[in-house]
């Protein structure tokens, strides 16, 4: 790591972060000046689409500018700017464009109220880019309480639903219970080592410092790691801290369900990878053996690994709804994806990297899909999807192949996903990892009798009475034709995308 | 004379545990009144104990621990943002009172499965 550079001239690396706060700052002000006013949606969602892009833009443009391309660590050390931020930072934008492109027009987000709506997208977003390059304690718990407000608020956004309401309140109790354990955490590691920085943290562990020679200090450190990890297991919906997901996914407006499944996720695990590699591993290296002999970090993440993605699945198995339906399916997900946090090192990274770009495409498909029969018939009800092979041929046929890739067999991206995490896994050979592969397979199994369940209502059963059409493609369809495309083709050519995944973890060596 | 200074000493000269000791009794209130409170208000108060109990941690280990400002500077923010969180829950629990009126977080429960 370089020497930080100070804040002003750290100003430069953060553009994306800077035009999300632009753009927010507009339309909360558009939305005190008037943004009651019926005629000023397409106005709002311009604003908010233009920001994203810009900021992908500029996300784009720094970065073939050679900033970022290699670590440099800014802002006096808060903020990390590398590949794996530039990677995700990518990631999280995409995700926020879709969910901009899905609330236009959607009846779930309240008419009057559209500012404020995107306004808090574009700030969650900014803070969802900040986590995922936060480089210190604080800037990690300024990030994360900045994408939980933002969602909280968002979750419960639709206040003439009660479910939305409901849902909104359980997350944020939920929320705040999951940051002050993660806060109380953080205070313990402070404490022991003495510092707040990431990179000082990790020169106290991996010196080998007094500290957990001592019983009362190593029980103070795995007290202080276990309660940070359920800060981070909260964000990514990890077993036992994902009794939220089901509720305020089902509560949400979908269109934001659709960004809440996935753009969280992914600055979670960047947030988890950082933090994993930053304090345990030795300096310059991924090999986080010696300090992990000594905090039991890879057994915990094994445990809560292999728990969650058999929650999820086997609760998946008995849900009506679908949006429920794929809210335990992203806790599962959220479960394969922390065995290549288990297999850690390179492959283990990249294959995280890579599974969390495909089910970024693939889970916001699936709930674009949701979103658009949504639009149509205002249900989510799986039984209400039953004949829609013929009521809605091209949206069952996208709504198949983002099944068939979650569920991950070829020739969808899902397929090489899971390929990268089981392959790094098994490579780290040793009886436990063996263990955790067969229980991931063993899920993969599982999840498919649900997802299947999805396809037959869809093409083996007929179609219901009162919601025989669907009608005409509208522009939440749109958006998953379009997703299906890469789904598909990454299936199919998927160098490209393990070149980028690649060169996002590239640096630690 | 001395057998006042002995009992008296170790309450005057405060150090370090006596602070975590207190952080971690509060923390544990805070874990306790959150799992057993069924008002939604009560929930927050003992989210909020455990974030005191966070930002006390940080401002001893500081103020014993040695330099720098990271300590305070971290329960600042941590003051500002326990602030920000508590005002989005109150808002949450209104709009449930404006429709169940209770804010019983055990009567909220159309969402399940």
């Amino acid at each position: 790591m370089t020497t930080a550079l100070p804040s002003l001239e750290s100003f430069g690396y953060i553009l994306p972060e800077l035009i999300l706060g632009g753009g927010a700052i507009l339309l909360f002000i558009l939305a005190a000046a008037g943004g009651r006013k019926a005629g000023w949606h397409a106005l709002f969602a311009w604003i908010g689409a233009f920001s994203t892009i810009l900021a992908f833009a500029a996300l784009m443009w720094s970065t073939s500018k050679g900033s970022c391309t290699s670590p440099e660590s800014i802002f006096d050390g808060l903020v990390a700017c590398d590949p794996m931020a530039v990677f995700f930072r990518a990631l999280v934008l995409i995700a926020a464009l879709s969910a901009i492109w899905l609330s236009v027009g959607s009846p779930s987000v309240p008419k009057g109220r559209r500012a404020e709506y995107y306004g808090l997208l574009l700030v969650m977003s900014m803070g969802m880019c900040f986590l995922a390059s936060a480089n210190n304690l604080l800037m990690i718990f300024v990030a994360m309480e900045s994408v939980s407000l933002c969602s909280y608020l968002l979750v419960g956004f639709d206040s003439s639903k009660y479910r939305s309401t409901e849902g909104g309140l359980k997350y944020v109790l939920f929320g705040g219970v999951a940051s002050a354990i993660m806060l109380f955490g953080m205070s313990l590691l402070f404490g022991l080592y003495g510092s707040l920085s990431l990179q000082g943290l990790n020169a106290a562990i991996t010196s080998g410092s007094a500290i957990l020679g001592d019983p009362a200090g190593r029980w103070a450190a795995w007290i202080a790691v276990t309660f940070i990890i359920a800060g981070f297991g909260f964000k990514i919906a990890a077993v036992p801290f994902h009794q939220w997901c089901p509720d305020a996914y089902e509560g949400a407006p979908t269109p934001f369900t659709a960004l809440l499944s996935v753009a969280p996720k992914a600055a979670g695990f960047a947030i988890l990878l950082r933090f994993s590699w930053g304090l345990f591993a030795q300096p310059g290296t991924l090999d986080a053996t010696i300090a992990s002999s000594s905090i039991p970090w890879m057994v915990i993440i094994g445990v809560i690994s292999a728990l969650t993605m058999t929650l999820g699945n086997l609760v998946a198995i008995v849900q009506n709804n679908l949006k429920r339906l794929l809210a335990y399916s992203s806790i599962a997900h959220a479960g394969y994806i922390l065995m290549g946090v288990v297999a850690g090192g390179q492959d283990g990274f990249e294959g995280v990297a890579l599974y969390l770009a495909v089910y970024v495409l693939m889970n916001m498909g699936a709930f674009a899909v949701v979103s658009a029969v949504d639009r149509a018939i205002g249900s989510e009800d799986i039984k209400d999807y039953s004949g829609l092979g013929k009521r809605a041929p091209l949206l069952a046929l996208v709504m198949v192949i983002f099944l068939v890739s979650l569920t991950g067999l070829p020739p969808t991206a899902g397929f090489v996903g899971k390929l990268y995490l089981f392959s790094a896994l098994l490579a780290k050979g040793g009886t436990w990892f063996y263990l955790l592969a067969v229980v991931g397979i063993i899920n993969s199994v599982i999840s498919l009798f649900y997802y299947a369940r999805v396809m037959k209502a869809m093409y083996l059963e007929s179609p219901t009475g009162a919601t025989t059409h669907v009608g005409s493609l509208n522009s939440a369809g749109a958006l998953a034709t379009i997703l299906a495309i890469p789904t598909l083709l990454l299936g199919i050519f998927w160098q490209p995308l393990a070149v980028l995944a690649t060169w996002s973890v590239s640096f630690f060596h | 004379m001395t057998e006042i200074t002995q009992i008296v000493e170790p309450i005057v000269n405060v150090g370090l545990n006596h602070f975590l000791v207190v952080a971690a009794v509060l923390f544990t209130l805070g874990i306790v009144c959150v799992l057993t409170r069924k008002n939604a208000v009560a929930v927050m108060i003992g989210i909020e104990l455990m974030l005191n109990a966070a930002g006390l941690n940080m401002i001893a280990f500081s103020r014993f621990g040695g330099e720098g400002v990271e300590g305070p500077m971290f329960t600042l923010f941590l003051i500002v943002l326990a602030a920000a969180e508590a005002v989005v829950a109150l808002a949450l629990v209104i709009a449930l009172h404006r429709r169940l009126r209770t804010i019983d977080v055990d009567r909220a429960d159309e969402l399940r499965g």
